[in-house]
């Protein structure tokens, strides 16, 4: 029985039957303009990602799109882009989810553009470096041969905020980011949050000063778009708003 | 100062604005009619009543703070630069000093009973 099953599903697969446009937002700031956007028909199954279909219009109809990628698998963040208005994983977005006859595929909002949908994350990188992403402990698991050990529930604290993959989705989705050029972001202050919520990590106070600035952590009006839109389920406005618990007294 | 100490301001003078707001409108509608204590006399009279004047000043100084700190925080998310936004705080603080010494002078003229 099983057999049969796996042999009609390779045979339905021969002969695709559904296609969609992908309409392709072209830019290249050195020598464009503005925006064009590109229709290609393509050929599309049930499993099909919007990656997969870029990739093919790059291989077989244009060659020239710049996209970017790596994974394939919603691990190394590399894929961002919007897919029909909404920031997205073209690599964990399938066309078949999206119900719609076209798929109209451009650069994230919030970034400057490189090249197509290839957007310069450069800015995000350096706030996440600005709020120090490694614990800060004078103890050392290396020189002591110690090992810092946790309990189920001190894991808990974190380890939700600690499955961030840098994507930059939560920055783009983000409405203060949108006009406030200096605004940290919720990328950077959930990770502030998950190493100040570490119980192994001794550098509470230096983070709690960098993000209580002007364009830090008070920029946040509880719009919660980027728990919206985070493809791994950090839930970035709730770290936002429990770190701000230190800074108001509610946690210590 | 620091972003959180402004902030926690902010976020006090909301609260208190609308405890004494409550208590403002409230006075208002169980003195006597609404409409009757809008009378020249009866709001002039509410003036020279001093734990009421000390009231409309709590709530003039509360609410001038709040609103041009939020002001402060909208222009200072529209656009960035150093000097732009040095002129923003101080801006904001001398509209609020000029707002909160203009009421004053309207609540002690008129509780002095200098109209
Ligand atoms: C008494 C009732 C009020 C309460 C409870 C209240 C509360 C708040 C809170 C919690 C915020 C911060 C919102 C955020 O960070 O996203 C805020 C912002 C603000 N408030 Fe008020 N407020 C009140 C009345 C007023 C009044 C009467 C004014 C005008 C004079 C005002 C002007 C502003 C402005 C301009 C902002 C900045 C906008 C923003 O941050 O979203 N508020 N208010
Ligand atoms: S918090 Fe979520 S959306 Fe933001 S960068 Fe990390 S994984 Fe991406
Ligand atoms: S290609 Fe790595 S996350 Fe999409």
């Amino acid at each position: 029985m099983a057999n049969t099953q796996i042999a009609e599903e390779q045979s339905s697969s021969e002969v695709s039957s559904k296609t969609v446009t992908l309409k392709i937002a072209k830019f290249n700031p050195e020598h464009d303009s503005g925006t064009q956007f590109v229709d290609f028909k393509v050929q599309y199954e049930r499993w099909t990602t919007v990656l997969d279909a870029i990739l093919d219009v790059k291989e077989h109809l244009d060659h020239s799109v710049a996209v970017r990628y790596s994974c394939r698998q919603a691990s190394c963040g590399s894929c961002g882009m919007k897919i029909n208005g909404r920031p997205r994983l073209a690599c964990f977005t399938k066309i078949s989810e999206l119900d719609s006859d076209v798929i109209t595929v451009e650069p994230m909002n919030n970034y400057p553009i490189v090249r197509d949908l290839v957007v310069d994350l450069e800015g995000m990188f350096d706030t996440h470096k600005k709020m120090k992403p490694f614990i800060i402990n004078e103890d050392s698991e290396i020189t002591n041969t110690k090992e810092f050990l946790q309990t189920p529930e001190q894991i808990e604290e974190y380890i939700q905020f600690a499955n961030c993959i840098k994507c930059g989705l939560c920055n783009s989705a983000c409405p203060t980011m949108a006009t406030d050029s200096s605004f940290l972001g919720p990328q950077a202050l959930t990770q502030a949050y998950r190493y100040v919520a570490d119980n192994r990590d001794k550098g509470k106070n230096e983070r709690l000063k960098i993000i209580d600035e002007s364009h830090g952590i008070w920029r946040c009006h509880f719009a919660g778009s980027c728990s919206q839109v985070c493809p791994k389920g950090v839930d970035p406005a709730m770290g936002i708003q429990l770190l701000r618990g230190y800074l108001l007294g509610f946690r210590k | 100062m620091r972003e959180s100490i402004i902030m926690k301001i902010h976020y006090g003078t909301a609260l208190g604005a609308v405890v004494l707001v409550a208590v403002h409108v409230l006075f208002r509608i169980t003195m006597m009619s609404y409409g009757d204590s809008l009378q020249y006399e009866n709001v002039i009279a509410n003036y020279k009543f001093v734990p009421y004047a000390i009231m409309l000043e709590l709530i003039l100084v509360l609410l001038s703070v709040h609103g041009f700190n939020g002001l402060r925080v909208i222009l200072i998310e529209l656009k960035q630069g150093k000097s732009y936004e040095k002129a923003v705080t101080y801006g904001c603080l001398a509209a609020m000093a000029i707002l909160i010494a203009y009421g004053s002078r309207t609540i002690l003229l008129t509780s002095m009973g200098m109209t």
